[in-house]
């Protein structure tokens, strides 16, 4: 696989050979073991490590909570109590299940916004990029399911706001929000198939996650110079690259292990700060909690969906252009699916073939205040939606939606990059003889040359 | 991109759901200095005792504990009480028909609680509130801006919180229709329809103990977070061993990964 010129498995033993050619599954696993990784991978590569132990933590806890938990609206929050007081270890579980989630969503936040920052999704890994999001999309539903498990006041709540969003298509909205609920509220059915998808869903998820891996080993990993790695021969790739095992597994590790510790202080010392108290309150129908509140990992999507109200001009113009079909409801719907959409069309909004942000100088700007702009809409999102929070959070995803459609696709036609490196091998010898990297620290003005088309 | 990485670490923690009151409190919950808060806190075995006291004699009238079995009044880490104490205090505890059979009732041997009839039992108290997850399921700190850092000092509040509304009352009532409303400065919207339930005084400890409201209400609020943590001790240990035996692996992988790339960097500055 991945182009890049290297060693193959080559059977040694009898068994091997006679194995190898039944089933050349020892090759495979090799390939993709030693696939050459350029050496100057930095501390953001760490994250894909990190997420498939969360996907791994995740189903291996799921599972055995699953053995205990009863999916019935009179018995699911107190099976929840069952595993919490009766369960060996239960306890545990369930604290590592609930924060694994939230583990799983800050790596794929740091993953997601690494790639938009060193051009990972640029060409030739735009398939990556798309699976990738797939599967943030599917993490996000399967979060979304998990949630309302517990049958407390948030889960409750939350899923009878959440479905009421596919109630808010026009026409057929009603239909669709029936059939996913299977009735005409949350209810026990809603609870049963939420259950089942929930088991379902990691398991699309880890399929994907096979394929995002086939697919950038077949490119070859992106880097942070942006630079590809030369595959004119075996000793030329060398030089550019090394083995991912020993060198970056055990790097990986290294760094899977120090936010495991962190990931542990918070479980054991801290197991509910992540979440809402509410969700310890039994489901009830009759009594809605003040604020409604997502876990922190929606929040800046939920604030892009209530930031579209119906006095804002777009919203106006949209139910004027549409004869009312498209009103505030259905605007804030669309708008938060179309922020995760704009995500995925990056590869062809981006106009730059510079790939790394760090050769860059305007592109690193606009960039920081996406960063920003980001945790600005997630603290918009758990604060009520009045006053000025509304007008934060319709600034927010403005420029959220202006970063993709409008700063991206110009940014590469004005912007002068900066020199790149000619290749990883010189990247990484400047990284190990400064400490720092080379491009944007080391050039003068005199020395920036004109756009690289 | 390191800086970036701290920044959202950070920033991820103070954005992590400012925990909003059911009620959108305005009233001042007080810090409470409990014995259960940090990483090392446990409960305070003779404070649960009393709490257990207090909430037998004065809140399980109205109130139930429905998910919390008897048995656990035994555990270590609890009330740890002797179990042919609990067993009395089972038998106390339940009216007749409820132990339609009690040959096969033993709330300390009961290990399989399929049917929850072994926990305290639930009250049907109209507007009665089960008292078996309070203590978790109430925020007592949210600030600042509601970014909910404050909750990493001083705890998530759920004792606090519970402190605070056993002792604010003001002594006001009123009636609307036929329900008599107290005025409660820690009670969302101020007005709570459950009367004082403690007063000085009101619970003789033996042996004796200080019984003004106030270490009433702290020794009620520390057995109803047990009530809704029991295995607060369990966990924090597991937490300690986790971080201890990670940190030093984290070491070791550090040293490893530093040897195996020293001569690669080596390489790469002298070519």
């Amino acid at each position: 696989m991945s182009g890049i010129p290297h060693d193959h498995y080559e059977p040694k033993t009898g068994g091997e050979k006679w194995l190898h050619k039944r089933l050349p599954v020892v090759g495979l696993l090799y390939d993709t073991l030693m696939i050459p990784t350029p050496k100057n991978l930095n501390w953001m590569w760490i994250w894909g490590i990190v997420l498939t132990f969360c996907l791994v933590l995740q189903i291996v806890t799921g599972i055995i909570l699953a053995m205990h938990y009863t999916p019935h609206v009179d018995q699911a929050f107190a099976s929840i109590e069952h595993i919490m007081r009766n369960v060996n270890g239960g306890f545990m579980l369930r604290y590592l299940h609930m924060n694994g989630a939230s583990l799983f969503f800050f790596a794929v936040y740091l993953h997601i916004f690494r790639g938009l920052y060193y051009g990972s999704y640029k060409s030739p890994r735009e398939v990556t990029w798309i699976i990738g999001m797939l599967i943030y999309l599917l993490m996000m539903a399967t979060g979304f399911l998990g949630y309302v498990l517990p049958w407390g006041q948030m889960s409750f709540w939350g899923a009878t706001v959440i479905t009421g969003l596919f109630g808010a298509i026009p026409f057929v909205g009603e239909p669709i929000q029936t059939w996913l609920l299977g009735g005409p509220a949350v209810d026990n059915a809603t609870l049963n198939r939420f259950f089942s998808l929930h088991y379902l869903l990691p398991f699309v998820i880890a399929g994907l996650v096979v394929v995002h891996i086939w697919a950038f080993h077949t490119t070859g990993n992106n880097n942070p110079a942006g630079v590809d790695v030369r595959k004119g021969s075996k000793a030329e790739a060398e030089k550019d690259t090394l083995p991912f095992w020993p060198y970056f597994v055990i790097k990986d590790l290294f760094a899977l292990v120090v936010i495991l510790t962190v990931f542990f202080a918070i479980v054991g010392f801290m197991p509910n700060y992540l979440g809402h108290p509410d969700n310890y309150i039994e489901a009830n129908a009759l009594a809605t909690p003040e604020h409604i509140v997502p876990e922190w990992y929606f929040l800046p999507f939920y604030a892009i969906l209530r930031a579209f109200t119906s006095d804002v001009w777009v919203v106006m113009l949209a139910s004027w252009v549409t004869g009312g079909i498209i009103d505030a409801k259905f605007f804030g719907v669309l708008a938060m699916f179309g922020a995760i959409a704009v995500m995925a069309l990056t590869p062809w909004l981006d106009t730059s073939s510079i790939k790394s942000g760090r050769y860059r100088p305007m592109f690193k700007m606009w960039f920081a205040l996406l960063a920003i702009d980001f945790v600005v809409l997630m603290w918009c999102g758990a604060q009520p939606a009045e006053g000025i929070y509304g007008i934060i959070a319709l600034i927010a995803s403005a420029y959220w939606f202006a970063y993709f459609l409008v700063i991206l696709p110009l940014l590469g036609v004005i912007e002068k990059p900066l020199p790149l490196p000619d290749t990883i091998e010189d990247d990484f010898r400047a990284k190990v003889s400064h400490g720092t990297a080379t491009g944007a620290a080391d050039a003068t003005p005199a020395e920036q040359e004109g756009p690289v088309s | 991109m390191i800086r970036t990485t701290i920044a959202s670490v950070l920033t991820v923690f103070a954005l992590a759901t400012p925990a909003i009151p059911a009620g959108g409190g305005d009233g001042h919950i007080e810090d409470v200095d409990f014995s259960f808060e940090g990483p090392f806190g446990t409960y305070d075995q003779h404070q649960l005792q009393r709490g257990l006291q207090i909430y037998t004699e004065n809140c399980s009238g109205c109130h139930g504990l429905r998910y919390v079995p008897i048995r656990s009044l035994t555990e270590s880490g609890g009330p740890a009480l002797p179990e042919d104490q609990v067993r009395a205090y089972a038998a106390e505890l339940f009216v007749p028909d409820e132990r339609a059979n009690p040959k096969h009732y033993d709330p300390v041997k009961d290990e399989y609680v399929v049917t929850y009839t072994s926990n305290f039992p639930a009250n049907p108290t109209v507007g009665a509130p089960d008292l078996s997850m309070m203590a978790k399921a109430r925020a007592g700190f949210h600030g600042p801006y509601g970014l909910g850092l404050n909750q990493l000092f001083k705890g998530m509040g759920g004792p606090e919180y519970i402190v605070a509304i056993l002792t604010s009352y003001t002594g006001e009532e009123k009636t609307v229709g036929d329900t008599t409303l107290y005025e409660n400065t820690a009670y969302p919207g101020g007005w709570i329809s459950m009367s004082p339930p403690l007063s000085d005084g009101a619970i003789t400890f033996e042996p004796e103990h200080a019984n003004d409201v106030h270490h009433l209400a702290e020794d009620a609020a520390a057995f109803l977070m047990w009530a809704a943590e029991p295995k607060l001790a369990q966990r924090k240990q597991a937490g300690l061993v986790g971080v201890l035996m990670l940190a030093i692996l984290s070491v070791l992988l550090y040293l490893t990964n530093k040897a195996l790339w020293a001569p690669v960097k080596k390489r790469a500055k002298s070519a």
